[in-house]
């Protein structure tokens, strides 16, 4: 069994969720990788890789051809897979329409190379299913497998042409640099709910991310009421963060929310309403108005 | 231009769901059900169009029971014009949800498919991406704003690190964020009136589609419970804690 996995690059590296995808690749035999637009030679470094195909001719990762190339290489294949990101949920599932396959999403564990086990109903159930699909595709929760580390291999790079496609066309990306750690990968996360009050209270959590090297999130709550942006969102419809400790501040715990952030190693909850449900599952709690709480916490650390 | 909203009907988003006792699944008898939030959005973001005079109908459809009607007057109060229920008692994955949609719109001839990026029961985020996919499509997933303009939609799109702007000409579908639109309350009067737009209900066993399953559920088991934690007095203690009992920072 050959197993491909979709690798995507950012700022010169591979994201740490691809390389989360490349080990989940590894359960099943033989691992290829494809990369879409430039930085295949980055990939090819990659452990267990034996071969990269590049399509350069993409600049921009569009899901129609990506999709069709992804369809003309499947049949060498027993698993397609790709991490979880926007762009692998973006394009896997027009690959399994493509397939007439049935796609298996966000998997948080590999049984065997037919069965999987993922979340439903915002987390609050775990299915085993078993696919009866010739080629399983599959993206996978980058916080369940390990990264595989950036490097230590030497694949071969084969050249594919980029398919026309004329339906989809790139126009402009406007990405917010932060400077902080990437959320889906950050060792520690503060993040912020409605009880910020507002968007200018949520610089009151940088001397404390900058302190513990953490990213920053926020509620959908807080999204929603202007606080923060959208790629901040930690939750079922945001991002799904497991880091090693994750800071609650001024935020209730939502079902939503917490499907985002529950395998979270360490949950630390500041609120001032004791019976928030964020207490239910978290294993520190202070009971207070985070505007006290914030300026003694950035002093005790 | 048509626009078709596929909706769906699913446990409410308040609701915590139980996982059955034999492990088979998920209770859903007795639990309040409602109109899925992202297709509420999608219906909304169809009715704006049809408000601005980009769209001329607005047909929404849903697969699956008889009782998923009611999702569909829920569409309709909101100002849809009509509705298609695709009959059955099936369960459903996304693959046999895209086949009976690409069947809908081949009969319907939309221009647009509007429809949610993902159900909050399976969650899966896949039915747009495959429906775009068998009809050879383009598709804009994650939608936060969309502009229709001579002949082509304007995407903007929820990605990881930010937005992004695509353009795809239409036929085409696009999935939406909940970013996109506050969806309107059904008025009083609008559900009575909803009641008397058509809804027309078709067997799927009679249309010929390949809806069966490609996984089978071995189990579904709730997921582990975290063990209860403590309550602190201030930062200082907390600080301790992580340092010296949880060993994290």
């Amino acid at each position: 069994m050959t197993a491909l996995v979709v690798i995507e690059i950012e700022n010169g590296e591979v994201r740490q969720a691809s390389r989360s995808a490349l080990t989940a690749a590894t359960k099943f035999g033989e691992v290829d990788a494809i990369v879409f637009g430039k930085g295949a030679d980055i990939a090819a470094q990659l452990p267990h890789v034996k071969n990269v195909f590049s399509v350069e001719g993409l600049t921009h990762e569009l899901a129609e051809p990506s999709a069709d190339i992804l369809a003309t290489l499947a049949k060498d294949y027993s698993h397609i897979i790709a991490s979880a990101t926007a762009n692998g949920k973006n394009v896997l599932p027009r690959l399994a329409g493509l397939l007439d396959a049935q796609p298996i999403p966000d998997v948080i564990e590999i049984k065997d190379a037919d069965t999987f086990v993922r979340p439903i109903y915002a987390g609050n159930a775990l299915a085993t299913v078993r696919s009866s699909d010739t080629v399983k595709i599959l993206t996978v929760r980058a916080s369940n497998f390990d990264p595989a580390a950036p490097n230590g291999g030497n694949a071969a790079v084969k050249t594919v042409e980029a398919p026309t496609n004329n339906k989809s066309t790139f126009v402009k990306v406007e990405l917010s640099n932060s400077g902080r750690p990437e959320l889906e990968s950050a060792r520690v996360v503060i993040s912020g709910g409605k009880g910020m009050k507002d968007e200018a209270n949520f610089k009151l959590l940088e001397p404390i991310a900058d302190k513990l090297k953490a990213a920053i999130g926020a509620s959908r709550a807080a999204v929603d009421a202007g606080f923060a942006p959208n790629e901040m969102q930690v939750g079922q419809t945001g991002k799904i963060v497991a880091p090693e400790l994750y800071i609650a501040v001024g935020l209730s715990g939502a079902i939503q929310h917490l499907a985002g952030m529950k395998d979270s190693r360490v949950i630390v909850a500041i609120n001032k309403d004791p019976e928030a449900p964020i207490f239910r599952i978290a294993d520190y709690g202070i009971v207070g108005d985070l505007f006290d709480v914030l300026p003694e916490l950035e002093k005790a650390l | 231009m048509k626009i078709l909203v596929p909706v769906k009907r699913v446990v409410d988003y308040n609701v915590k769901v139980r996982v059955a006792a034999d492990n088979s699944g998920v209770e859903t008898q007795g639990l309040k059900m409602s109109l899925n939030p992202f297709d509420e959005i999608a219906v909304e973001e169809a009715l704006r169009l049809r408000e601005k005079g980009v769209a001329k109908e607005v047909v929404v459809v849903t697969i699956g029971q008889q009782v998923a009607q009611d999702v569909l007057r829920t569409s309709m109060a909101m100002g849809a014009d009509r509705a298609i229920l695709v009959r059955t008692d099936d369960a459903l994955e996304p693959r046999a949800v895209a086949n009976a949609l690409k069947a809908i719109v081949d009969r319907e001839q939309p221009n647009l498919v509007c429809m949610g990026k993902q159900a909050i029961d399976d969650d899966m985020n896949a039915t747009g991406q495959m429906l775009a996919a068998k009809l050879g499509w383009p598709q804009g997933t994650f939608a936060s704003n969309i502009n229709v303009a001579d002949g082509k939609i304007e995407v903007i799109r929820e990605i990881d690190g930010g937005v992004e702007t695509i353009s795809l000409s239409l036929p085409a579908v696009i999935t939406a964020d909940l970013r996109l639109n506050e969806p309107r309350y059904a008025s009083l009067p609008n559900i009575m009136k909803a009641r008397k737009k058509p809804l027309e209900t078709l067997e799927a066993s009679e249309l010929g589609l390949d809806l069966a399953p490609r996984l089978t559920t071995v189990s579904v088991v709730e997921p582990p419970e975290r063990k209860e934690g403590i309550k602190l007095n201030n930062a200082a203690e907390l600080v301790e804690k992580l340092k010296t009992e949880a060993k994290v920072i």
